[in-house]
């Protein structure tokens, strides 16, 4: 019994970090209608400035923190300007294709600039592991998960109550009608994609403190594609909620049907999940449900 | 369009050769394909058979996406069912090679059906989504089923055979690939003016529309990935039967990618561009090899850089492409062609 809740503990933790990145494909989905299949990269290139920035910038943590934001910021911006406008209004093969081309770019940059080796952060947060009684958690995890959830609430406030995001919300609800009421779709779109790059990018640092880092990091960012479908594309709180429930059932996986087929399947769980909530419910469980009939 | 070039039936219009001229020029590559492996070094046939596998299964995938407009990110695993199919028929059950292909491909055909169920319920992202995990999955499947596929350590495969004649070196196994490459090519290029080809385009433009008109959608587009499974599965048995070894490393995410990439730089939606973007496709890191050699000769210890160099290019061809030149090398080609067809006189 200790060990389920145990596992369910780290799952909840695990998930907290996966809903952050999920919040960063959705901000961008939401906005812009296009899935960023390149999160991943982005996830590391932030944790790879983050450790350059530590290591031979020699700043404080929330110096090299605050410099990831920034240059997550800039690259949201350069890729919205350069590589997604261009395409606006193609069909969803090319969108789709050139997240994945950018992706490959990213990935084969970072492994020329930071080689393939495995590298760990040096130790940011205090190492002293949270005892909750009956179940203990890694000190990693705890802080990954206090970042995310700090993060997604900052998210969560700015597309509440700011101008900002009132202005984001309109957009993704109805891009004529933003237009019309006088809102920039350009500036929202070029926003999206920098909020949602500066997610992944945290969610990157997280998962680099806890795991290391190397230039394969990115898969993670696939795997968040089942918390995204299962939450529903265009919902943030599915995305939070989806995180957790896919961190848990992972973690469950790892525990239970590992042993039984010999290893593995705790890395796959979150695409068999993917394809059962395809196959049933498409749009999630918050997601805008489209009817379509013929 | 050429001056008093009228075409007077749907019949005329529809033709594979248009013109004398084409019959000419194709029958001159056709000599040229056949003298090729008599007087170029193993190596450059060895790139040729490279070339011919990524033909056939960027012509399969080509109908699917390209013609049918449903995106595919797990291309790769249908390319792997195949392969192993095959590795598994001739190694297991004694099958011959010739008879292992077209079980390589009905299985693979059936592999694609099954992936291909969901495209009636969702599609554009979600089913590109549902591909990706069925690509995962499978490479699951191929690590992990060990009584089957032999896990990481891979299968050897024999070498085909037709009587005493054996196919074992790149030369000899040309010709198989040449044989396979050309029917295929020259079946998909006749499916596609079909009923059934057009049926498919239909549903690329507008899939309710289609629908509306009395194309049953369930049909046609479970056949679209049937047809490109099966050219997939052919592709992987060819593949790894060239290769004399099956492991499941020969089937990464990357390569469903690389043979998108393929289409794209080709052109979707045009055979010939699945043929010009497999060459490119391929061609482009055995020139990367070939500059890393140059380079270490040059200059030592500066030719790791070109490791992850594969990736960038990939990228860069996929981005550029889909920016500048969406519809391919296929209509850079048309251009070329026009431009000299009315060349001097081009108003």
């Amino acid at each position: 019994m200790d060990i389920l809740i145990q596992v369910i503990v780290t799952g909840l933790a695990t998930g907290g970090v996966y809903g952050l990145i999920a919040l960063g494909f959705v901000l961008i989905y939401k906005a812009t209608s296009v899935l960023n299949l390149a999160m991943g990269e982005f996830m590391t290139l932030g944790a790879f400035v983050c450790l350059t920035a530590l290591l031979q910038l020699k700043a404080p943590f929330y110096l090299a923190f605050i410099l990831t934001l920034l240059m997550a910021c800039a690259l949201g911006f350069v890729i919205e300007r350069l590589i997604l406008r261009p395409l606006i209004g193609e069909p969803i093969i090319s969108v789709i294709m050139v997240t994945i081309g950018l992706g490959l770019i990213l990935k084969g940059l970072m492994y020329m600039i930071w080689t393939p080796s495995f590298r760990t952060f040096p130790e940011i947060f205090p190492p002293k592991p949270l005892l909750l009684g009956f179940a203990v958690v890694p000190s990693g995890l705890l802080w990954g998960f206090i970042f995310a959830i700090i993060g997604t609430i900052i998210f969560l406030l700015i597309f509440k109550f700011s101008r900002t995001g009132i202005a984001m919300r309109a957009t993704a609800n109805d891009q004529q009608a933003a237009l019309s009421m006088g809102i920039s779709v350009r500036w929202v779109f070029a926003l999206a994609w920098c909020f949602g790059a500066m997610a992944s990018v945290i969610g990157g640092i997280v998962i680099g403190n806890i795991s290391g880092i190397s230039v394969y990091m990115g898969d993670i960012g696939l795997k968040v594609l089942a918390v995204i479908i299962l939450g529903g594309l265009d919902s943030i709180g599915g995305a939070i909620l989806g995180g957790f429930i896919i961190g848990i059932l992972e973690n469950l996986t790892g525990l239970y049907i590992d042993p039984l087929i010999g290893g593995g399947a705790k890395g796959m769980a979150p695409f068999i999940i993917l394809v059962i909530i395809l196959m049933v419910r498409p749009y999630g469980l918050f997601g805008k449900e489209l009817i379509e009939r013929v | 369009m050429r001056c008093g070039d009228f075409k007077e039936t749907y019949i005329k219009d529809e033709e594979i050769f248009q013109s004398l001229f084409v019959k000419f020029c194709l029958g001159l590559f056709f000599i040229f394909l056949i003298i090729f492996p008599f007087v170029t070094s193993a190596y450059l046939v060895y790139v040729a058979n490279m070339i011919g596998f990524s033909i056939i299964a960027a012509v399969g995938l080509n109908l699917l996406t390209g013609f049918t407009g449903q995106i595919s990110l797990g291309h790769a695993a249908f390319v792997g069912v195949g392969a192993y199919t095959s590795a598994i028929l001739v190694t297991r059950l004694g099958f011959s090679f010739w008879l292992s292909i077209p079980f390589a491909g009905l299985i693979a055909a059936f592999a694609g059906m099954i992936i291909g169920i969901p495209s009636l319920r969702v599609k554009g992202l979600y089913l590109c989504i549902a591909t990706l995990a069925a690509q995962f999955i499978f490479e699951f499947v191929f690590i992990h089923w060990e009584s089957m596929t032999k896990g990481i350590t891979g299968i050897n495969i024999p070498a085909p055979s037709i009587g005493s004649l054996q196919f074992v070196t790149e030369k000899e196994f040309y010709w198989i690939t040449l044989f396979f490459v050309v029917l295929g090519v020259g079946y998909a290029r006749n499916l596609v003016r079909s009923r059934m080809g057009r049926a498919f385009v239909a549903i690329r433009d507008r899939d309710l529309s289609a629908e509306i008109i009395g194309i049953n959608l369930f049909r046609y587009k479970l056949s679209a990935f049937a047809i490109s499974s099966f050219y997939a599965g052919v592709a992987g048995a060819l593949w790894v039967t060239f290769l004399k070894v099956v492991t499941p490393d020969h089937f990464p995410f990357m390569l469903s990618i690389q043979y998108l990439a393929m289409i794209i730089v080709g052109g979707l939606g045009s055979t010939l561009g699945s043929i010009f973007g497999a060459i490119f496709i391929t061609l482009a890191p055995e020139l990367l090899n070939y500059l890393s050699e140059v380079v270490k000769a040059y200059a030592p210890g500066h030719e790791e850089i070109f490791v992850p160099m594969k990736e960038v290019v990939f990228g860069l061809l996929i981005v550029l492409f889909l920016i500048f030149e969406p519809r391919g090398l296929a209509e850079i080609w048309n251009r070329i062609k026009n431009f000299f067809r009315l060349w001097p006189f081009s108003y």
